[in-house]
């Protein structure tokens, strides 16, 4: 009956991930009705037979039970608990982003009130988003005004889009199909148009759809050209006077800062060095030499300056999240055998006493 | 005032009611029962507006397009639900009212520490909700009650600052009823009332005021920073000039997670004292409920960041604070276990109050259990930001506090005006809100987790059999609502005379006269035995 009448009961299931969250769901569901059957059956049946019968039965005091007291505090506990450490691996299992390198790089800015996405290859769209079945996709998302949220639905998926840092999360679509993708972070008036579609395809489907787009050149090539047209290369690859770092071999690596703190050349920080350049100063140059980028460079182009100046990087390091303090297990990126060189000028001349 | 219509039928008994029928004699009055009054009628007043805002909000949702207003309206609608039932009608609603009226009777004092202080908090809300209402009334607020940066500092063209100031104002008068209250049970408990002898109500109101005391500098703060930010764009919240937005999410749930605590314990207090009333039982494991309300206000302050799961927090953050969620609902459950177990032997009735009590135990039951499901935070990641919290917290907050409310009015009314309320009535619109509520509220549930979004002006068609049931419910809700309303104010002249203590209750404020004279009882009581003396004092039973 309620099939016939289209009602929704359950989501569709469509990444392995919501597999996972929807077993975590049916066990919670199971023991909160246990919880309230236990409950509401002991409300109704004490009132019920004890209601008041007789005029005069004066009911006797009792003051309590330690002994009870404690089984309902720690048997409740227990099993949740069991909740606790389940939903926590699942959570970190869902922010963990793989290192695999199969793995699809997906880069998505949120904008009142649209979603673009853009592809290594260089395909954009806007409020579309396709992926292939059976691959993990890692996205890596920046709001360019307000807080924005990607949530999927039909993969249990959701991540906040927070200005002035990445983040980024992941997924792997199980099932071909359209899927919603909805904001779910309140961004303003148009919000709830804040939506768009999924789509998962076949492999072959899905690199058929990726060779036909991408007119403009892979993002790396595309920053490439801002590279040159913002006058970046000028200093930060060509320049021989030591000014600015050279970009060559940066990303991914470990950055030795004036003051003696060290930083992972993430996309983090490569967008951090961009927009507000005096934050964190390579040891051994200045600041305000290089001018801010606030306010002139959109997300989208900030990404693909990112993402040429990691293709300017050896091809070993896999290094995608900004959120590098929030993912386990990262703790130090292997730097290159070269890496220590970064925190010094290039320049010949003035390098060769500190070496 | 209708206190006009001067209708001295019998020579009445003086009371605080018939002292004096002057309007001066009620905006400066500082009898705690009189103020107890003033905000029951402000905040009434208030959750009649915010009431209105969530009609309308359910009318635009019976369809998936948004066709009944624009976008910007339905989100300054959501705002404006959102802020005037939280901060002008949940945060008073039971300390307020009911708390003002009986914390100072409950342990046999002439009134609260600082009545001018009480007087003064009750015109700081005022002054605070007349802020909130302008803001809706100059073409309203855009951002949600919980002005996340950078929409609310930077981006929102609406009124911001002025609903701001409203809430920031009137978090201080909050903030010196907590006061009030603190000092009161400290130091002005009658001879004998030891602390072991107080009234739950009154341990679920002390818990609250630290939670006031504590927790309320700290929005105030946030708020005052947000406008900072607004008017001179100091970079707080601003990542472009090295601010972070998150920043704003952390100071805002600091305080109003634990508000979440100051709507729910003062309930918890009511509730105690319905079930023992009408089980003629003496409370089961008194100290642990006692100790309960302490403890939630305590680990209260310590789960803010569950709001925060996907945000992009520290997962080892997340992680902790997920653990100190569940461990706030051990308390919860102690509490709801205890008023079970109370009934046990006991010679239970049916009358109004105890059916509200039954309705906030269910309801809070469904509502604490849905909690886990937040807590647990891969559950959390798919169901936050959608229907799912909203139903949870709906839950919690109307289904528990307002059946808290409800169910504490009709207990205390003839204490507070002398008069009965027609019981048939009252015992079906209990019904009716009851079954409204769960047809409002359920539906939601199900939304959130096939994926409904939270704060969506139109929706995918999908959704729109579970808004359907949605809005049908909150009709009958709002009937529900109505009856009281109507029979509350027709009792005040012809409601059956109540008698000093028409439930046969134990406790000190069923002591005195109805309504009580002006320093509550003629001489101060002399304390000799424990709350809930209803039962014989036989053998202990159980344990």
């Amino acid at each position: 009956m309620f099939l016939s009448l289209d009602i929704p009961l359950w989501p569709e299931a469509a990444s392995t991930n919501a597999a996972e969250v929807d077993l975590l769901y049916i066990f919670l569901i199971v023991v909160s009705v246990i919880m309230t059957a236990v409950i509401f059956l002991g409300v109704f049946i004490f009132a019920m037979k004890f209601r008041k019968k007789d005029p005069k039965y004066v009911p006797p005091h009792i003051h309590g039970s330690n002994l009870l007291e404690i089984g309902w505090s720690v048997a409740p506990f227990l099993v949740m608990l069991v909740m606790f450490v389940w939903g926590t691996k699942l959570y970190f299992d869902e922010y963990t982003i793989p290192a695999t390198n199969d793995a699809i790089d997906v880069y998505v800015v949120g904008k009142q009130w649209m979603w673009k996405v853009q592809y290594p290859e260089g395909q954009r769209e806007i409020n579309e988003l396709h992926v292939p079945v059976g691959r993990k996709v890692r996205l890596t998302m920046a709001s360019e005004d307000v807080i924005h949220s990607f949530f999927i639905p039909a993969f249990r998926m959701k991540r906040d889009v927070v200005p002035g840092h990445y983040n980024t999360t992941w997924f792997e679509a199980t099932k071909p199909g359209r899927y919603h993708l909805f904001c779910a972070e309140y961004c303003g008036t148009e919000h709830s148009g804040m939506i768009g579609w999924v789509t998962v395809m076949e492999p072959a489907a899905y690199e058929n759809w990726l060779s036909g787009g991408g007119a403009e050149g892979s993002m790396a090539s595309q920053g490439e050209k801002m590279f040159q047209q913002l006058g970046c290369s000028t200093c930060h690859l060509l320049d021989e006077q030591g000014r600015c770092p050279i970009l060559r071999g940066v990303y991914g690596s470990r950055v030795l800062l004036e003051g003696g703190k060290t930083v992972i050349a993430d996309e983090s920080y490569i967008r951090e060095s961009i927009l507000t350049p005096n934050a964190k100063i390579v040891a051994g140059f200045k600041a305000d030499v290089m001018p801010t980028f606030q306010g002139q460079v959109s997300e989208e182009t900030v990404l693909q300056l990112i993402a040429y100046i990691k293709s300017l990087a050896p091809k070993t390091t896999n290094l995608i999240t900004g959120a590098a303090a929030s993912v386990p297990g990262m703790t130090t990126i292997p730097g290159r055998p070269g890496a220590n060189s970064q925190n010094v000028r290039r320049d010949t001349t003035k390098t060769d006493g500190k070496q | 005032m209708s206190t006009t219509l001067q209708t001295p039928e019998l020579v009445e008994r003086p009371n605080y009611l018939n002292e004096d029928y002057g309007w001066k004699s009620w905006l400066f009055t500082t009898d705690h029962k009189r103020i107890a009054i003033l905000y029951l009628i402000s905040i009434s007043v208030f959750f009649l507006i915010g009431g209105i805002f969530a009609g309308l909000m359910r009318t635009e949702l019976l369809t998936p397009a948004g066709d009944l207003f624009n976008s910007d309206t339905y989100n300054k609608l959501f705002t404006m639900h959102g802020v005037v039932m939280i901060f002008f009608f949940l945060i008073p609603s039971i300390p307020a009212t009911l708390g003002n009226f009986l914390v100072p009777m409950m342990i046999g004092a002439k009134d609260l520490a600082f009545p001018r202080i009480n007087l003064l908090s009750w015109y700081i809300y005022i002054i605070g909700g007349l802020f909130a209402l302008s803001a809706a009334a100059m073409g309203g607020v855009d951002t949600g009650w919980t002005f996340y940066t950078p929409l609310s500092s930077t981006y929102s063209n609406t009124f911001v600052l002025t609903a701001a100031t409203g809430v920031f104002i009137s978090g201080f008068s909050s903030i010196l009823t907590g006061l009030n209250f603190i000092v009161t049970i400290h130091k002005m408990r009658a001879p004998g009332m030891t602390w072991g002898r107080l009234p739950l109500f009154i341990w679920a109101h002390y818990a609250t005021s630290l939670i006031q005391l504590l927790g309320t500098p700290v929005v105030a703060i946030t708020i005052a920073l947000l406008c900072l930010e607004r008017v001179f764009h100091v970079g707080i919240f601003d990542p472009s000039v090295g601010g972070d937005p998150i920043l704003f999410q952390h100071l805002f749930w600091f305080y109003s997670h634990p508000a979440v605590y100051i709507m729910i314990l003062p309930g918890m207090g009511v509730i105690s004292e319905l079930v023992t009333c009408f089980s003629r039982k003496s409370i089961f494991g008194y100290e642990f409920i006692a100790a309960s309300s302490i403890g939630i206000a305590v680990i209260g302050f310590l789960v803010w960041g569950h709001h925060m799961f996907v945000t992009g927090q520290s997962m080892y953050a997340s992680m902790v604070f997920s653990f100190l969620s569940f461990l706030v609902a051990v308390p919860s459950a102690i509490k709801v276990f205890n008023w079970t177990a109370t009934m046990y032997k006991g010679s239970v009735t049916f009358e109004t109050p105890m059916l509200y009590a039954f309705g906030f135990i269910g309801l809070f039951t469904i509502g604490g259990l849905t909690g886990l499901f937040l807590s647990t935070m891969a559950v959390d990641v798919h169901v936050t930001d959608t229907y799912f919290v909203v139903a949870h917290f709906h839950y919690v907050m109307v289904g528990g506090m307002v059946m808290a409310y409800m169910g504490g009015l009709h207990f205390w009314w003839p204490k507070m005006f002398g008069r009965m309320y027609p019981e048939g009535w009252a015992r079906f619109s209990a019904l009716v809100v009851f079954l409204g509520f769960n047809l409002t509220f359920f539906p939601q549930f199900i939304l959130g987790y096939l994926g409904m979004p939270r704060r969506y002006h139109a929706y995918a068609p999908e959704f729109q059999i579970f808004n359907v049931m949605s809005t049908a419910g909150a009709t009958i809700l709002g009937v529900g609502y109505t009856i009281p309303l109507i029979y509350f104010i027709w009792s005040l002249k012809y409601g059956k005379v109540a008698g000093n203590n028409p439930w046969n209750a134990t406790g000190l404020e069923w002591t005195t006269t109805s309504p009580p004279p002006k320093f509550n009882f003629d001489k101060t009581p002399i304390v000799t035995e424990d709350a809930y003396n209803y039962s014989h004092r036989g053998e202990v039973e159980v344990g």
